[in-house]
């Protein structure tokens, strides 16, 4: 047994010396090292957040100046899209195909893979003090499956007819009848973009259950990883009903079931299909498609914001020189938050014909759930009560953007879970401005603090730091002139996914009609691209300051330039394979600053009292 | 430094790390088959009256894979043991049954789907219904198609109702067996076969058990690939060796699980 | 898990083949119950659900031994299946809760 023992380490030994070995593509295409897989999803996610950026851009255009040639950008995507963009115009179909795909590219492709994957596979093993995820294969996996879903999805907008055109919720019948085979593409591409996230949480749960260091005991963790945690466990369980709807939706397309087809069969299939047979196909329900997609919608809602809140709870604790307040509190939280996120996701569904009692149920779970929200909000808050803060560095600066914008957000989603007021606003711009304050200003915020949080860490070198106020004032102002006139468009009754941004509806074109749009919320579409414009001119000081940066940024004087606790910050720099210097024992919690006595006004988890 | 707890469990939660790994797996598992089972659910009520088939599948066959599958999952946990016995050539033996019943279950479910695709649902011209098992087509002197269907089952075309009527359905559950039916093509009034197109029963029927016999596929897979090439490791570790054939069967296991509940619920019910 | 000593799973071993047998007994039980005439269809879907879950019991007790397993499983496959109920029933909650029967 002994001898075995020793012979397996031996062996594993020299597996680990074989990756460590030269050559590029092991290292940096084909690693198995957490950290270097966090890099891939950082750099990929990013790309695709500028993409999904960029579709927004063209439909802000087409929402403000229907039906006219794009600028400068006119005849590329005419070039590109072929007819859909004929004369440089965007024409409604090709409207659909953006608005589907920024939907589901930020969520699925650039959102969720920056702040769950990227985030949570750099630091997570570090803050744990573990040398690796607990299987790190998988973890290539997951990335590999991810890429290829990518692909998968941008290719669709290549394709005759177009990307998927059905929205990024793709609700049957809808997303089935319409006429392309982006919604095909759309359907594998999720499929794998599944499985990469069902590999991914596996493999963090485990990491996080079974690696920590000595003396990481589950109250000693950072609250980070209490949240990656959490999210984890959103989508190793909520994702597979959407893969089952994603796989019964296929079947409707390609082998012409009806599954999601109330009045009788998808396609008609060659020469055995008759009217009589489509009568008896026993149905389908379009309502089963959106319970699934919503099971999973609503716990997705949560995987897109916990990260960036346990982000933005380091940085803060960290600036503020003050232990996270209400630790305990913050962990039954977010755990609270996770568990009911499961059983409120019907609030989408208000306007589906639901009866009363089951709306209200639904109402009910979830105005419960904005409790322990609210409840972490104030936690962060709190901690900044008589701390020393750093206020004036782009992190916190993001950090604590990151609150309010982020409370705007979920407080303008209590009226929509009371079934009544949504009746009113459900489907309009109000919605879409609710839940971009959640995602926007709040989630990259969070990313954003990370990303100046972490640099250091990663590269040895900081990011500019006047840079990086102008890239943070820039985008809050900007942010804002984009979101929050929908709020107003909203009430007045814009509806959303419409290419001319509710011209049609407007009292100018329909001067006879009652409660028409009036010309403010329609000036404000163009208000809207302008801010949108200006929003993506401000990040180009952050493109060319996290490129530069990496050559001539100022370097970090220490391994620990923050002065943090957490141990990802008691690793060399960049951290090595396997990433301490000497396994790390825990002896005190996660954020000891400003401990009365001690020498420093912080001290690292691993420091002997 | 390597990954701690790779064989060895770690004290405070007891697990060796692919174990906590394969059960959250299944965990997820777990949602995706009950998400199945909940929209079989939720189409089967909200399916308008007489378009839910019953009694369509062969039972003896099904019955057969069933006992097939427990039959490989007794295997499965018998070689763990024999395993732990350092018993190697018996581990073999138990495992590589398992691994042929795998491949029997396949086989006959192929045959059993090949069965359905082949079975043809005819209503004439004369509002005559007929379905039987395709036995042969082709065209007779005068240059006109037929089909001559084997096993054929006869009732009137109601429009709207699927499938045979109760009263057929338990004569032909007593296993009455009527003679062969030409049908020529001019008495053809539509014809469809029991594809997953056919209806909605047939959908979530060939859904089903195409994606829990992926799952027995990729299980045979893992479970011929440790017993096969990765028996190397049996002699550098292992301890690493039983657990990774504990893994492997407890996969095994849940895909046994699912055809427990999958075989009354399309079967029988 | 059970221990390793020969003993343990000689014991074992007995105990997978009366499992085995059961889940034949199981099976058989079930497909009599489908030849046998029981007064309303309800009747037939909860044998067959009751006989199903017992052998499913018997696979997940013995066969992946979760009869004896540590916490931690429990914890994670009990809450796992409670949201599975959840899905489930709140789902079917709403069908039966909609006005307009058809969906
Ligand atoms: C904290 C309390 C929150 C409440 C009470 C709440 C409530 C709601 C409700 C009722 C809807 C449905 C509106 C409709 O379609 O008519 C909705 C939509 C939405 N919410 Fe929230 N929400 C909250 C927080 C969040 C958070 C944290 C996120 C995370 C990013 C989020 C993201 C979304 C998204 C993406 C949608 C729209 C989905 C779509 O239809 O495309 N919400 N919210
Ligand atoms: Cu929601």
């Amino acid at each position: 047994m002994e001898a075995t023992q020793t012979q397996a380490q031996r062996q594993s030994v020299h597996e680990t010396h074989h990756e460590q070995g030269p050559g590029f593509l092991r290292q940096y295409i084909f690693s198995t090292d957490h950290k270097i897989i966090g890099l891939q999803y950082a750099v990929t996610a990013l790309c695709f957040l500028l993409i999904g950026f960029f579709l927004m851009c063209l439909m802000s255009w087409s929402k403000a100046y229907d039906m006219a040639a794009v600028p400068v950008l006119g005849p590329l995507l005419e070039t590109l899209l072929g007819n859909a963009a004929a004369e440089g115009k965007i024409s409604p179909d090709l409207y659909n195909s953006f608005g589907a795909m920024h939907g589901t590219i930020m969520v699925f492709l650039a959102i969720v893979p920056m702040v769950f994957a990227a985030f949570g596979n750099y630091i997570v093993p570090l803050q744990i003090g573990a040398v690796d995820m607990a299987f790190p294969r998988i973890n290539m996996a997951s990335y590999q499956f991810y890429f290829l879903g990518g692909v998968v999805m941008l290719t669709s907008f290549f394709i005759p007819n177009g990307a998927a055109q059905a929205g990024w919720t793709s609700y049957s019948p809808l997303a089935t009848v319409i006429e392309t085979d982006g919604q095909t593409f759309w359907l594998i591409g999720m499929v794998l973009l599944i499985t990469s996230s069902l590999l991914g949480a596996v493999n963090f749960i485990a990491t996080i259950i079974q690696l920590r260091a000595p003396g990481m005991t589950w109250m000693r963790m950072p609250w980070f990883v209490w949240v990656q945690f959490v999210t984890a466990f959103l989508l190793l369980l909520a994702f597979p009903p959407l893969e089952v709807a994603a796989l019964m939706q296929l079947m409707d397309k390609l082998v012409g079931t009806s599954f999601f087809l109330p009045t009788g069969m998808a396609l008609t299939s060659g020469e055995f299909a008759t009217a009589e047979s489509a009568a008896a196909s026993g149905g389908g329900s379009a309502l089963l498609y959106q319970h699934l997609f919503w099971f999973l919608g609503h716990p997705e809602v949560y995987v897109l914001i916990l990260p960036a809140m346990g982000i933005v709870a380091e940085v803060i604790s960290n600036h503020a020189r003050r232990p996270l307040w209400g630790y305990r509190t913050l962990v039954y939280s977010v755990l609270a938050v996770g568990f009911l996120s499961f059983i409120v996701w019907a609030h989408h569904m208000y306007l589906t014909g639901m009866g009363t009692f089951i709306s209200a149920f639904f109402q009910t779970t979830t105005i419960i759930i904005s409790i322990p929200s609210v409840v972490i909000l104030t936690c962060l808050f709190i901690t900044l009560w008589g701390g020393s803060i750093r206020i004036n560095t782009p992190p916190m600066l993001f950090a604590l953007a990151f609150l309010p914008m982020f409370g705007i957000g979920g407080l303008t989603g209590l009226p929509l879970a009371f079934n009544f007021a949504d009746l009113h606003l459900h489907d309009t711009y109000y919605v879409i401005a609710h839940f971009h304050y959640v995602v926007a200003p709040g989630t990259i915020f969070g990313l954003m603090a990370g990303i100046y949080f972490w640099y250091p860490k990663v590269t040895g070198r900081l990011m500019n730091d006047y840079w990086g106020k102008v890239h943070f004032w820039a985008s809050l102002l900007f942010m804002n002139i984009v979101f929050m006139p929908m709020f107003y468009q909203g009430m007045k009754g814009m509806i959303r996914r419409q290419h001319d941004g509710g011209a049609g509806y407007s009292s100018a074109r329909n001067p006879d009609g009652i409660g028409g749009l009036d010309d403010t919320v329609m000036e404000f579409n163009t208000v809207i691209l302008m801010g949108a414009l200006m929003l993506g001119l401000a990040q180009i000081p952050f493109i060319l300051n996290f490129f530069l940066s990496l050559k001539y940024g100022e370097k970090a004087a220490s391994d620990n330039p923050w002065r943090a606790t957490t141990l990802d910050w008691q690793t060399p720099t960049p951290p090595p394979h396997g990433n301490f210097r000497q396994p790390p024992e825990v002896v005190r919690g996660p954020y000891d600053y400003s401990l009365p006595g001690a020498k420093e006004d912080f001290v690292p988890q691993n420091q002997p009292a | 430094m390597e990954i701690p707890y790779v064989t060895q469990p770690r004290r405070d939660t007891g697990l060796y790390n692919a174990k906590v790994g394969i059960w959250l797996f299944l965990a997820s598992e777990v949602m995706l088959f009950g998400g199945l089972f909940a929209s079989y659910i939720m189409l089967r009520v909200g399916a308008p009256e007489g378009t839910w088939p019953t009694d369509l599948l062969d039972v003896p066959i099904g019955t057969i894979n069933t006992v097939v599958l427990i039959l490989s999952s007794v295997t499965v946990v018998l070689a763990w043991s024999a395993l732990k016995l350092k018993n190697f050539k018996q581990y073999r033996r138990f495992q590589a049954v398992t691994i042929l019943c795998a491949v029997t279950f396949i086989v006959i479910k192929s045959f059993e789907y090949r069965e359905k695709f082949t079975h043809y649902d005819v209503v004439l011209v004369t509002g005559e219904r007929v379905d039987g098992h395709l036995k042969e087509r082709g065209e007779d002197e005068q240059g006109e198609e037929y089909l001559v269907l084997s096993h054929p089952v006869s009732y009137p075309a109601v429009n709207g109702i699927a499938y045979r009527p109760e009263a057929v359905r338990e004569q032909k559950k007593s296993g009455q067996i009527d003679a062969d039916r030409r049908i020529a093509q001019s008495e053809v009034k539509s014809i469809k076969n029991w594809s997953p197109a056919a209806n909605t029963y047939f959908a979530i029927y060939f859904t089903m058990t195409a994606l829990h016999a992926l799952h027995v596929i990729a299980g045979a897979l893992v479970i011929a690939w440790i017993w096969g090439p990765g028996a190397s490791l049996w002699k550098t570790d292992p301890e690493r060796y039983i657990n990774r054939v504990e893994v492997s069967g407890l996969f095994w296991h849940f895909v046994d699980l699912v055809w427990i509940f999958l075989f009354p619920v399309l079967y029988l019910l | 898990m059970s221990g390793h000593s020969p003993e343990e799973v000689q014991l074992e071993k007995k105990r997978y083949l009366t499992v085995f047998y059961i889940l034949l007994v199981g099976t058989v039980v079930t497909v009599a119950a489908y030849f046998v005439e029981l007064p309303w269809q309800a009747l037939t879907v909860l044998v067959a659900l009751i006989i199903a879950s017992v052998k499913g019991f018997f696979v997940a007790g013995y066969f992946m031994h979760l009869m004896d397993e540590k916490k931690l499983i429990y914890v994670v496959m009990g809450f796992t299946f409670f949201f599975f109920l959840g899905l489930l029933l709140l789902t079917i909650w709403a069908w039966a809760d909609t006005p307009i029967s058809s969906w």
